[in-house]
């Protein structure tokens, strides 16, 4: 091939660079390794925007609450005394995928930038499964707007303190507020502010039914014994609040809303941090790396790349100081590199481990992994033994009824499968997150909510418990217990008995 | 194609609503920090940001998760010497098991306060806050010899140089739609009806044209006759004259330096001098300060020899309050200056020059200050100054006089706040 002249030489970046980066960037991705996304608009801010953007956990617009004030200043503080620095980028899943630079990056830097969210991240987007299932990037900037203005709204007509109270309490149980299972209709803006009055009406009255007070005589004689309410265990807590809480007002539970639906739209993100940094992480390794073949940029621009990217992908041993947990860049970037390396050149091992993908397509193998995983199968099904020593993994167990905690397993032979699940285990969230569950409403007595918390591995709940449940009468507005069950045991009882 | 946006110029501070409001809620907590600060700060950084820490259980968001307990599984990196079964005894308090999906606390250390900086205008913000300035609203009202001009609308009239042309065109604009509608509608429909009619004509359409050209020519006439702009249509900005406090004010620093006063007891003196200047410049723009120190005379000097020339010798209060009386008829005439006065002292005073000291504040100081604060340093029980003065407080001029006792640093800030409470006077 014959060697193209490099784009730029120097470290400083021009809007014009900036589009003739990424000209290159999309030709390689596209042409080369069919990587399919949404159109991107790069939007290039200033530190402080960038902290901002951090506060409201990346929304491009959100509603005003005092927990993205602290957020801020808690960001302020470390990124001002320089005990952190700010991540180069944020990207965000809509159609057209958001993007932004900080303006204090070198040339190199943004190349990289571009081609790791706008290339990486954006497929991922556009590719993963749960995405595609889970979120609409077309209608959630949208959304986001309809959110902020009718807290605004609500704000003004209610005051602060009354939405603020609300939202305090919706934000205990965000991670209670999605549905797992069930495939939730897209949101829309438009749509959600014509349907809005419908709703308010429709759940009012079909409330006042469920809470009749005044005993149906004729009817009490043939009805059967007590039903349970809901008839089956409801795991999705704040859409649960939102249709039966008997006093909330049409607009709290309009409030209610919005915080289940962006618990919602966050909830593919949190199972895919492994998959989407690595993919994003792979790609700009892989494009930049393409870019120099071609002679597009300099052997300076790669040593500060590469400078970089080391850094990204860094993983502290778990006794040094830094340590912090496994670094999704580190494990999810090293787990692609494997597979393309098990496609293009395996060992007799990965034939053995790997025999659907040994010396197959790596392209074509990287973009189903994309497509159809979770960070907790995409582990369970990709990790190799390769991997695994690389990282010198080795799975513990810690048992309350034990003086020690024990080693399990290693990187050897009879260790590679038990890490493989333990680990993969770690990112199940339906584990990490304890199962509670709606259980019953007293709806002929005291009207008090039971929640049911069914202990995983015998693990109970951590002290903010009580808190949580304060939280969740504001909404119900009678007495809330939750029981946790240990088998069919009932282990503990927290209530907010007054 | 991608776009690619410019958002360097966004308005900065999108999130000071979002800032705002965690100050609220933790406003509390913010102010304990602040006056602690204050307490703990040397003088001449009095007005700068502060790092504030709240205990982290009070700001923490309370979530359903796991605690310790159970059977837990997890993978760590970086093994070196361990091999299956093997057993390693459990760290104290169980933290270093580390979970593996642990996040990073967010302040870098998992402290047990969440710290976090406020401005220099936030912390005078949270150091003055629910403090007023007594009698500010009085001599407002009583000398309005300053006014500002203010904005205040449009009027019809007034001169060519506050003519407002947007609004005057505007007004134009809307003049000749309405005088013109109807004659303009008229042509239109004229127009369309003259476009009708194409050759070859009749001889009754030649006619009707005829008509038409003629009517039209006469509309046009009528509607170019509207003035483009009518003096009817002037429209001038209206500005009014608002009664200006007096923005200036002048504060006097008195303080004994005689043998008796300590170098403790000077600073905390400075202390409340400064506390009372960062408070008058919040309230005025312009501040002028007036350093008096005495010992048996009085002299007016700089800020330096104010407080850090040694000076012994008796102690003569009335010197400087005779000093301040001759400034103020000099410089500051009261009618055009907001006049405050503090005086520290150790509470000595020449036994017989008490007396005169009370009648020179009735009769000639306090009919003219806007405040007058004394504090006396010291662990002493009050001195005869302390008693006489608490007479004058209970005097007429006690709205604008104030007395208190300070053993130490720490306690400037609060007593200064007890001086300026907001309405309990």
């Amino acid at each position: 091939m014959s060697r193209k002249e490099p784009i730029s030489t120097g470290p400083d970046w021009t809007f014009e660079l900036l589009e003739q980066y990424d000209q290159e960037i999309a030709r390689i991705a596209k042409e080369k390794f069919k990587l399919d996304t949404y159109p991107n608009q790069i939007e290039v801010i200033r530190s402080d925007q960038m902290m901002d953007a951090y506060a409201s956990v990346g929304m491009p617009v959100s509603y005003h609450h005092w927990t993205y004030g602290k957020k801020y200043v808690s960001t302020e503080k470390n990124y001002t005394r320089g005990r952190m620095g700010l991540a180069y980028e944020i990207v965000i899943n809509s159609d057209p995928c958001i993007a932004y630079l900080m303006e204090e990056n070198s040339m190199t830097m943004q190349a990289l930038v571009i081609a790791h969210a706008c290339y990486g991240h954006n497929s991922f987007f556009k590719g993963n499964y749960l995405f595609r299932t889970w979120t609409d990037a077309e209608a959630i900037i949208d959304y986001l707007v309809f959110a902020k203005n009718y807290i605004a709204e609500c704000e003004e007509r209610h005051g602060v303190e009354a939405v603020e109270s609300i939202l305090d309490s919706c934000h205990a149980l965000m991670n209670y507020g999605v549905d797992r299972y069930q495939r939730p209709v897209p949101i829309s803006a438009e749509k959600e502010r014509a349907r809005q009055k419908e709703r308010e009406h429709y759940i009012q009255t079909h409330l006042n039914d469920l809470w009749r007070t005044i005993p149906d005589t004729h009817k009490q004689i043939d009805e059967p014994k007590r039903t349970n309410f809901p008839e089956e265990p409801q795991e999705n807590i704040l859409y649960f609040v939102e249709k039966s809480a008997p006093h909330l007002e049409p607009w709290q539970r309009e409030v209610v809303r919005i915080v289940r639906k962006m618990a919602q739209y966050f909830y593919p993100q949190r199972q895919t941090q492994v998959m989407n940094e690595g993919w994003a992480t792979f790609w700009h390794y892989t494009i930049l790396n393409e870019m120099y073949d071609e002679g597009l940029v300099t052997e300076a621009f790669m040593m500060e790349f590469l400078t970089s990217h080391t850094n990204v992908v860094a993983q502290p041993e778990f006794d040094s100081p830094y340590y912090s947990g496994i670094n999704p860049y580190a494990l999810g970037f090293a787990m692609m590199t494997d597979i393309r390396r098990i496609c293009e050149d395996p060992t007799e091992e990965d034939k053995r481990w790997f025999p659907e993908i040994a010396g197959g397509d790596w392209l074509e193998t990287l973009h189903y992994a994309m497509k159809n995983y979770r960070d907790e199968s995409f582990v369970e099904q990709y990790l190799s033994p390769t991997v695994i020593r690389k990282f010198r993994f080795f799975a513990l167990e810690d048992n309350e009824f034990k003086s020690t905690i024990d080693v399990t397993a290693i990187h050897d032979d009879e260790g590679y499968r038990r890490v493989r699940e333990v680990l993969s285990q770690q990112y199940n969230l339906s584990a990490n997150e304890p199962d509670i569950q709606v259980h019953n409403v007293d709806i002929r007595g005291d009207r008090s909510l039971t929640l049911r918390h069914h202990q995983h591995n015998g693990r109970p709940l951590n002290d903010e418990t009580t808190e949580v449940l304060k939280h969740l009468r504001r909404l119900w507005g009678y007495d809330v217990r939750l029981e946790s069950l240990k088998g069919d045991q009932r282990s503990w009882t927290f209530a907010t008995n007054e | 194609m991608p776009y690619i946006i410019d958002r360097r110029l966004n308005s900065k501070n999108k999130n000071t609503v979002n800032r705002q409001r965690f100050l609220r809620r933790y406003r509390k907590q913010i102010k304990k920090s602040v006056s602690e600060a204050i307490g703990r700060r040397s003088i001449t950084d009095m007005d700068r940001g502060e790092d504030v820490s709240i205990p982290r259980d009070d700001v923490n968001e309370p979530v359903f998760g796991h605690g310790q307990g159970g059977e837990r599984n997890f993978v760590l990196t970086g093994n070196k010497e361990f091999t299956t079964g093997d057993k390693i005894q459990r760290p104290p308090q169980s933290e270093g098991g580390g979970s593996g999906d642990g996040e990073a606390s967010d302040s870098g250390e998992g402290d047990d306060e969440f710290v976090f900086q406020i401005s220099q205008e936030e912390f005078l913000e949270f150091m003055f806050e629910d403090l007023a300035l007594p009698n500010m609203v009085k001599r407002q009202l009583a000398d309005s010899s300053e006014f500002k001009m203010v904005r205040a609308g449009y009027s019809e009239a007034g001169s060519p140089s506050q003519l407002n042309v947007v609004r005057s065109l505007k007004s134009a604009h809307a003049r000749k739609i309405a005088l013109g509608g109807k004659n303009r509608r008229r042509r239109k429909e004229l127009r369309l009806e003259l476009e009708a009619l194409v050759d070859p004509l009749s001889d009754e359409q030649q006619s009707r044209k005829a008509e038409i050209l003629a009517e039209i020519e006469i509309l046009s006439r009528k509607l170019n006759a509207i003035p483009y702009i009518d003096e009817f249509d002037l429209k001038y900005n209206l500005t009014v004259k608002l009664p200006q406090p007096s923005p200036k004010a002048v504060m006097f620093c008195l303080m004994d330096v005689s043998g008796s006063m300590t170098e403790d007891i000077k600073d905390t003196a400075k202390r409340f001098f400064f506390l009372l200047y960062l408070f008058l410049k919040r309230n005025y723009e312009k501040i002028d300060l007036v350093f008096i120190r005495h010992h048996n005379t009085a002299a007016e000097v700089n800020e330096h020899d104010f407080f850090y020339s040694r000076e012994t010798g008796g102690t003569v209060v009335s010197s400087a309050l005779s000093l301040m009386d001759e400034v103020i008829s000099e410089r500051y005439p009261p009618s055009q200056w907001n006049i405050y006065a503090a005086q520290a002292s150790d509470g000595d005073n020449w036994q017989g020059d008490t007396e005169r000291c009370v009648e020179l504040l009735n009769d000639k100081i306090l009919p003219c200050v806007q405040h007058f604060s004394y504090i006396e340093i010291g662990k002493r029980p009050p001195q005869e100054l302390w008693y006489s003065y608490k007479e004058i407080q209970g005097g007429i001029f006690s709205d604008r006089f104030d007395l208190k006792a300070v053993q130490d640093n720490s306690q400037i800030y609060p007593v200064f706040r007890q001086l300026f409470e907001r309405g309990v006077k």
